[in-house]
Order: structure tokens, then C-alpha cells, then sequence
């Protein structure tokens, strides 16, 4: 077994693929310099090299490949927002989501469970119906489910909660989970095929600006000049805007979640509630995905706290009492930022060629295929596409905000 | 269990306290440009380091003043709110 292990080693016959290039030499220009090596920074160099031919184009990344909060979230892919904008745009990635293994020929292990959203007072159940129509409207599959379907959809799942017992629940059929890295892999693997280089360990220190343009990006690596800048950091979005002289609404708050160890399978649907803080699903390995609890007050740090985790663990339990026995496996925290109406921060910034791609807050991996794919378009053609439009920076002087923490606290 | 030192309780669990943001420069709403005003509304320092902040002890309702390093998750400081003087607000 060994030697048989070793003899394969050695043989050249079966080289290690090589997808991801080396890190190569810093060129002092690119047409394009994407700041963020994560699933979005990654999708929007995929769609710029395919869809609009723009191939020389930077991913500058300061850690290592989908590192950051790519690696941080819990999969969730839906789109039963409230707004009919948001509805719209986050449709658009979930249909981009279900092609993507065959797009990018890369495993996404892309599984549709479905969503239910369960409602635990009158009120929730009102804004689950007007969720449920309004994605009705925009051609999206929902349904309000009453207990005796969501006991026949999950079985063990306890309805009878103390003091909140569930009323009624909302189900999206087209919800679904995917393999967190392999999306950043797929999109940046097609894209170094398309000519795109990606830096990895390679950190923006600053940016000068002069007539409102950026004409030099500062790294580690020495400087660069760019035609179009645009950042997709998640998590350091003011940081990075900071450079820039830009102030955006967006306050950074650390968002909690863990694993158990793997069980039997017994769980298909997603579980969310909205009310007890907490959303389960089971990962193709068994591990239940427990998410996520955002921290009291803001912070640039991904440490885990024991109040968070037992706070998540106690909702956990009162909707499937029977996990006490299980061990948490896994725990981490990512860096959420918050904007005002829970909605992402796409398209131009004040400076004629920076493009802000920001505030992704809890929302960010459901959005990765559809961010890219019309932040190409905004940035090639240098016109922001009606899809995003509503996303843009200068919502907030016209008051037009695209309110949807109901639709996105804590229930991914 | 992370401990905050109220300047009127001493030391308690930090789950005792609430953050009400980072003490910042009051716009006058009368003499303010609807763009100087909609940037006070929603725009955030969100600053990567050290904060100075509104902090409330919530059973005993006593609001001060704290400083804290949003990297590090340490807590530097709290004091109570100078009777008069300046607050150390931010733009």
C-alpha cells in the first residue's frame, strides 16, 4: 500500500494538476485592478475576461485565495427577498448558481434543499406571506406551508417550541447549498485560463489620487497603475474605501457560526427562524451548519465567544431537541459588513474610476455569481446596469433605500 | 466572559452593557446641506483600531464613556462623561 502509494507519487505519469498559477511578476499597468481575491473578486474577473473580453486584469489579494469571508460563510444560496430589486438581482444568481458546475466544468457540489423560514407570532407570519407573494410576483417558487406541511417536510423537527410555538413557515423550493471554495476556485481557475493574473499574498497599502481618479495603486509589491480600480473586500470594505477618501454606511460587526460532527443524514431542508436567531442545514458530509449569531457591538476581529456559541446552540435545541449529544466540531466568525438597509453597496463610487463592490454583510456568497456578472457589464461598458442600479452608493442622498433586514437578520 | 469596567458599577460581564456608537460631531439639522445631512445619517468612520464610543450599563441605566481597539477586542478605557469640556467626538 505504501510503496504502491509512493510508486504513484514518483511517476511522472500522474502529475499534480497546476490549476491555479503561481503568483506571478507585478506588471506596472493592468486594465483593470480588482482588490480581493474572494469569490466576488474572483466572479467579476471571470465575467470581465468571458463576457466582455477585458483580460488584462489583476486580482490583487493579500492573504491566499478565497481566504477571507468566502471561507466564512454558511452557503445559503436563495433569493425570497421583499424588495422586488432585490428579488430580481438575487434570482439572477441562483439561476447563474444552478449552471455553474457546468459552466466552469467544476464541481460546485451544488445541492438544492430548499428553505423554510419558520414564523413563531402572527406578525413574522405577515411578512413571511408578504415575502412569499412578492417573490410570487417576480416569478420566484414560494409557499406558505402550515404545521401539518412542515411536519410532514421535516419530521423531526419539535413545532411545539415553549412560549413560541411555530404558526407557519415560509418554503422556497430553489434554496440551496454549494461548496464555498470550490466557487472561488471554478471562477478563478477560468479566469487565469482567460489571461487574468491573480496576486495572491499581495496587500493594497494605499492609493493616490489625483482629479478624482486613482492613478496609482501602492502593495507590498510594489505600484501599479490601473485603468479601473474596483474593490471586493468583504469585511474591510471601509478599510479599503478609506484610501480612497471614501466613507461608506457600513458598520463591520463579526458573525458567528459552527459544525457538529458528522451525523446520518436526517435533515434535507434548510431550517431557519428568525425569532430563536438561528439557521440549520446538514452538509453532504452530515455536519450540521449552525449560523449565526452577529456579535453586540462592531469589530475587525474573527475570535468566537462562548455566549454566541451557546446562545446558538440553545436555539438549535429547541428545534431539534435531540442534537444535545452532538459535539461542536468546527466554530469560526466572519467579518459582516452592515449597511443601513441590508442591501449591498454595487457600481460607481464619487472617483470617476473606482467601482465600489461592498457591504456584503450576510449576504454576500448567494450574490457571488450575479455580483460579478453585472459589475463586468457596469465596468466595461461604463454604465450601470438597471439590475444594480438600485444598489448604488448614491441610494442613500436620495433616501431610496432597498430595505431588507426582514428578510435577511438572522436567517439567511 | 469578557469584563467591562462600569465608572459606576466597577467591574461586570460584558453582556451587562450595550454600545451605542462612536462618539461623533452633531450636525445641525436647520444649517446642514441635504448632503451633509444624509452623511451623518448613514455614513460610518468604521474604524479598524481604536474607538471612542457611547456605552450604557443597562440595569442601572448609566451611560459613559468607553475606548476600545476594534482589532484586538481589547477595552482601553471607560470614563464617565466630563461634566464639561470636550468629548473627543470624530467627524
Amino acid at each position: 500500500m505504501v510503496f504502491a502509494l509512493l510508486k504513484y507519487g514518483m511517476t511522472g505519469r500522474y502529475p499534480a494538476r497546476q490549476e491555479i498559477p503561481l503568483t506571478p511578476e507585478l506588471q506596472p499597468h493592468y486594465d483593470v485592478v480588482i482588490i480581493g481575491g474572494g469569490g466576488h473578486g474572483a466572479s467579476l474577473a471571470y465575467h470581465l475576461a468571458k463576457n466582455h473580453n477585458i483580460r488584462n486584469v489583476a486580482i490583487l489579494e493579500k492573504g491566499y485565495l478565497g481566504g477571507g469571508n468566502t471561507a466564512r460563510n454558511t452557503t445559503v444560496i436563495r433569493s425570497n427577498y421583499t424588495d422586488q430589486r432585490s428579488i430580481k438581482f438575487y434570482a439572477k444568481s441562483l439561476r447563474l448558481y444552478e449552471s455553474l458546475s457546468n459552466e466552469l466544468d467544476y464541481n460546485m457540489m451544488y445541492s438544492r434543499r430548499g428553505q423554510l423560514t419558520l414564523s413563531h407570532s402572527d406578525g413574522v407570519s405577515r411578512s413571511l406571506r408578504l415575502r412569499a407573494d412578492a417573490g410570487v410576483f417576480c416569478g420566484e417558487a414560494n409557499e406558505i406551508l402550515d404545521r401539518k406541511q412542515i411536519k410532514d417536510l421535516v419530521p423531526s423537527l419539535n413545532l411545539d417550541i415553549k412560549g413560541m410555538p411555530i404558526l407557519s413557515g415560509l418554503w422556497h423550493k430553489n434554496a440551496a447549498i454549494a461548496r464555498h471554495d470550490a466557487v472561488v476556485w471554478g471562477y478563478a481557475i477560468r479566469a487565469c485560463e482567460r489571461g487574468v493574473e491573480l496576486h495572491q499574498r499581495t496587500e493594497v497599502l494605499g492609493m493616490d489620487v489625483a482629479n478624482n481618479k486613482v492613478t496609482r495603486v501602492r502593495t507590498n509589491r510594489g505600484d501599479i497603475s490601473a485603468g479601473l480600480v474596483v474593490q471586493c473586500v468583504a469585511g474591510y470594505s471601509s478599510v479599503v474605501a478609506k484610501m480612497v477618501g471614501l466613507k461608506l454606511p457600513i458598520r463591520s460587526y463579526p458573525l458567528q457560526a459552527m459544525v457538529t460532527h458528522p451525523v446520518k443524514p436526517f435533515l434535507d431542508p434548510m431550517v431557519s427562524s428568525t425569532a430563536l436567531h438561528c439557521y440549520i442545514s446538514q452538509s453532504a458530509r452530515g455536519e450540521l451548519v449552525i449560523g449565526g449569531g452577529s456579535d453586540p457591538y462592531e469589530l475587525y476581529n474573527t475570535r468566537s465567544t462562548l455566549e454566541l456559541k451557546e446562545g446558538l446552540a440553545a436555539s438549535a435545541l429547541e428545534l431539534f431537541p435531540f442534537i444535545g449529544e452532538l459535539k461542536v466540531l468546527r466554530q469560526w466568525a466572519g467579518i459582516t459588513d452592515m449597511t443601513p438597509d441590508y442591501s449591498p453597496i454595487m457600481g460607481q463610487s464619487p472617483i470617476s474610476n473606482y467601482w465600489l463592490d461592498a457591504g456584503w454583510g450576510t449576504w454576500g456568497f448567494k450574490a457571488t455569481p450575479a455580483s460579478g456578472y453585472f459589475m463586468a457589464q457596469a465596468m466595461a461598458n461604463n454604465r450601470v446596469p438597471d439590475e444594480i442600479r438600485p444598489f448604488q452608493l448614491e441610494r442613500f442622498d436620495r433616501f431610496d433605500l432597498v430595505n431588507e433586514m426582514g428578510a435577511t437578520a438572522a436567517s439567511h | 466572559m469578557k469584563i467591562m469596567t462600569c465608572p459606576l458599577n466597577g467591574p461586570r460581564n460584558i453582556t451587562e452593557f450595550q454600545c451605542h456608537g462612536e462618539v461623533h460631531h452633531e450636525v445641525d439639522p436647520t444649517t446642514a446641506s441635504d448632503k451633509e445631512w444624509s452623511d451623518y445619517l448613514w455614513m460610518s468612520n468604521n474604524t479598524a483600531g481604536v474607538v471612542r464610543e457611547w456605552w450604557c450599563h443597562t440595569p442601572s441605566n448609566y451611560w459613559f464613556l468607553a475606548e476600545r481597539n476594534t482589532v484586538t477586542d481589547e477595552i482601553l478605557a471607560t470614563f464617565a462623561v466630563p461634566a464639561d469640556g470636550p468629548l473627543g467626538e470624530v467627524k
